[in-house]
């Protein structure tokens, strides 16, 4: 009897020796593996003290509090040279998240969108977005921010003679700005008109579904849904006894001031993350509707469904169970990759991580601090996705 | 009146509308109003672009380089200024700088020994993709391949000059790093994976907070603290070689992910092996050796490819520390020479050729696997 991983036999067993005892050689091997690791664990801290000692750099996050002395370039709080290492972590911590939130929605929707084309009827549209996905899938992401960058960086021209599509809309290699709404008076106004016209759209497809359920009658709900939402936006407006001021970006000496700023840094990231996950989720979304039953669709359909109810309310919800769990780890990709901003100068985490890690030294407690951050993240987006999909999962009776 | 047929009439072709061109316009182009917009659409979309793209890339392109041999900065001059006048793609930029490209650094006289390299990593690679030679011969020769590109690159022996790592470059480098990394996380990820499923607390919390942690961080905080960590850690007194600390973080990185999908393979295994092997009285190494294993691997070899896959990208991350594999001599073929600087287009579309070729045959080769591993004994 040698099997140490089956501890079912488990148990000293009379007549058999003490080496061969199951119980007694699993714990000696752990003793083993425990000693070893201590071993190697301590050597290696030993090291490093001796090592942090003969370089003069103190351990602790007391520098977390010294001034930082760098800028940065889009920071979403009030950050100055002046400010601390510590509320510069903060700024890269915050500039993480935006991107790779805002890269996360727009990948999804781009995402199911191809997703759903690659499995057109249409020849010409499942081999076009066949041909953006296995390019995109196959090229290192790296590669194509550092694309993105040389021709925004490249191809763009000067803020002074900077793109403007739309008045208020100004592109050039300083990046992007667009008009924004003054937080005054008039904002709160169009802001509760809109809430409102919200609550009444909602009142209107719960009753909607209560008639359906109770009489089997069916009411429209999308389009009196948008015009009760624009309806309250409009009043709103309209009720705002000073209107709404909105905020236009205008040239000032070399770059735009006012409005809302997107840096280059920031777009190019920001691309290079939507373009290559979207393909990935496409390629989820893709066999998540393959993985449906064929016989689901001809049901639906001869239970009178029309294309696109039967998508919605037979095929999509069965979909979703087979796309979400490859989706949670792309979505999870999106967070880690996000840190390839530090190639193009966005100050994401890593980047603030590296830069104080270059200025102070303190290279174990800046890397502990960036891996504890990202650690937190993914394990938050974990938790997250995993609720989502219980609420999606197969209740079975 | 009745005719009666002693043979059976010959079935009649399909209808025109049906077969044929038309059949395949109409069944794949214009099967609904909707598809018919989308296909107008697209093919409009396709007018306005093609045109521009061909002729940037062929038709005003610029292949040849011009100016007298020898005299680089005359040769860069020149060719420039005939880019500039074509106006199309300069495909000299490739001509001049494709040995910097694909080797770096390394020596000109010597840049057979990287090309033999990259030969005998990709022979050796095609070859272990044939099934027939699933042998353990095959790792044998991996190891001797391995240790012959050594000797290749850094020489010093067998007549060779020496050449140092922080000569390496370019695909030589990307090829090296990413083999390298599977040879060595391959085994790491089979302990680990096995080590996640031991019944013994110890080792399994280790390994399981090996796995996450690795998984949960980016490749770069681990290339971080491969460059920064590393040295911290070692006694003072030895250094451990850039391009190898590298290596090492890529590896750990590796092996985290392969053991998850091993781990996925070996869930796959009925229980019923594991009873049949213990019921054979054989121990815990010849069950995991001889029936385990064999049967999880099988299973796992083709999203083992995608990790592949993955870790052959991830290998392009070394810029960030400032080794020169095929994106970074790509990057700093145009970016170091100012003339050049326009024409980043061309060099970036090489080097995600290079990077595409190599993925994108890994990737359909593990898609020709799966279909042939499958045995249909799923039920």
């Amino acid at each position: 009897m040698k099997n140490v991983t089956h501890p079912s036999g488990a148990g000293a067993i009379p007549g058999s020796s003490f080496w061969n005892q199951p119980v007694y050689r699993s714990l000696i091997i752990q003793a083993i593996t425990f000693a070893l690791i201590a071993g190697t664990g301590y050597y290696l801290i030993s090291n490093l003290v001796m090592n942090l000692n003969a370089r003069n750099i103190p351990i602790g996050l007391d520098f977390l509090a010294q001034r930082a002395g760098f800028d940065i370039g889009d920071a979403a709080i009030t950050y100055t040279a002046q400010d601390s290492y510590g509320r510069a972590f903060v700024v890269g911590i915050i500039n993480t998240l935006k991107v790779s939130l805002i890269s996360i929605l727009l990948a999804t929707v781009i995402g199911i969108v191809i997703g759903i084309a690659r499995l057109s009827p249409n020849w010409l549209v499942k081999n076009l977005t066949r041909g953006y996905v296995e390019y995109m899938r196959n090229v290192p992401l790296l590669l194509q921010l550092f694309f993105w960058y040389a021709l925004l960086t490249h191809a763009l021209p000067s803020a002074r003679q900077a793109f403007n599509p739309v008045p208020g809309v100004f592109l050039s290699n300083r990046g992007l700005f667009l008009p924004t709404l003054e937080s005054d008076s008039g904002f709160y106004f169009l802001l509760f008109g809109l809430l409102a016209g919200l609550t009444a759209a909602l009142i209107w497809r719960f009753r909607a579904n209560t008639l359906q359920k109770g009489t089997g009658r069916q009411l429209p709900v999308f389009w009196p849904f948008i015009a009760l939402l624009a309806t309250g936006g409009l009043v709103g407006w309209l009720l705002s006894p000073q209107g709404i001021t909105v905020d236009m970006p205008a040239l000032k000496g070399f770059n735009f001031k006012g409005g809302i700023e997107i840096t280059t840094e920031f777009f190019c990231l920001m691309i290079g993350l939507v373009t290559y996950t979207s393909a990935f989720i496409a390629e989820n979304v893709r066999s998540g509707i393959l993985a449906v039953n064929k016989g689901q669709q001809e049901a639906a359909s001869s239970l009178g469904l029309s294309p696109v109810r039967s998508q919605r309310l037979v095929i999509l919800p069965q979909a979703l169970r087979v796309i979400i769990p490859p989706t949670t780890s792309q979505y999870m990709n999106v967070i880690k990759n996000s840190s390839l901003g530090v190639a193009i100068g966005y100050s994401d985490l890593v980047s603030v991580g590296g830069t104080t890690l270059n200025q102070t030294g303190q290279a174990v407690e800046c890397i502990s601090l960036i891996m504890l951050v990202y650690l937190c993240t993914s394990l938050a987006t974990s938790l997250f996705m995993n609720w989502y999909n219980a609420s999606v999962a197969l209740t079975e009776r | 009146m009745a005719i009666i047929h002693s043979e059976p009439l010959p079935s009649r072709p399909a209808p025109a509308s049906n077969s044929g061109l038309t059949g395949w316009l109409k069944g794949n182009l214009f099967s609904s109003p909707f598809n018919t917009a989308l296909t107008l659409i697209c093919v409009y979309g396709l007018w306005q672009a093609m045109p521009g793209l061909v002729n940037w890339f062929f038709l005003d392109a610029t292949w040849s380089i011009f100016g007298p041999e020898g005299n680089a900065n005359e040769i860069t001059k020149q060719t420039v200024a005939v880019c500039k006048e074509a106006g199309g793609a300069c495909w000299s930029l490739i001509s001049v700088k494709h040995r910097f490209m694909f080797f770096g650094f390394y020596p000109q006289d010597e840049q057979w020994r990287p090309l033999l390299t990259c030969f005998l990593l990709i022979g050796m690679v095609l070859i272990s993709g044939i099934r027939a030679y699933w042998k353990p011969w095959l790792i044998v020769a991996w190891l001797a391949a391995i240790v012959v590109c050594f000797i290749l690159m850094m020489g010093g022996v067998a007549g060779l000059t020496y050449v140092a790592t922080s000569k390496w470059g370019g695909l030589p480098l990307t090829l090296g790093l990413a083999v390298f990394s599977v040879v060595f996380a391959l085994p790491l990820g089979i302990a680990l994976a096995l080590g996640r499923r031991s019944q013994m607390n110890l080792i399994r919390t280790l390994c399981v907070s090996y796995i996450e942690l690795v998984r949960a961080v980016p490749l770069i905080s681990i290339l971080f603290m491969a460059s920064f960590l590393l040295p911290l850690f070692m006694p003072e007194e030895l250094t451990i070689n850039k391009l190898l600390r590298a290596q090492i973080g890529i590896i750990m990185f590796a092996a985290a992910y392969m053991a998850e999908v091993i781990r996925g393979g070996l869930q796959a295994i009925p229980k019923g092996q594991y009873e049949a092997a213990d019921a054979m009285g054989l121990s815990y190494w010849q069950a995991t050796f001889k029936v385990i294993l064999p049967q999880a691997l099988k299973v796992s070899i083709p999203p083992l490819v995608g990790t592949i896959i993955g870790t052959f990208k991830d290998s392009s991350l070394v810029v960030i520390i400032g080794l020169f594999d095929v994106l970074n001599t790509t990057r700093v073929a145009f970016s170091s020479d100012p003339p050049w600087s326009p024409f980043y287009l061309e060099a970036y579309f090489v080097g995600a050729t290079v990077f595409f070729i190599f993925c994108f045959g890994m990737s359909q080769y593990s898609q020709w696997l799966e279909n042939h591993l499958d045995t249909g004994h799923k039920n």
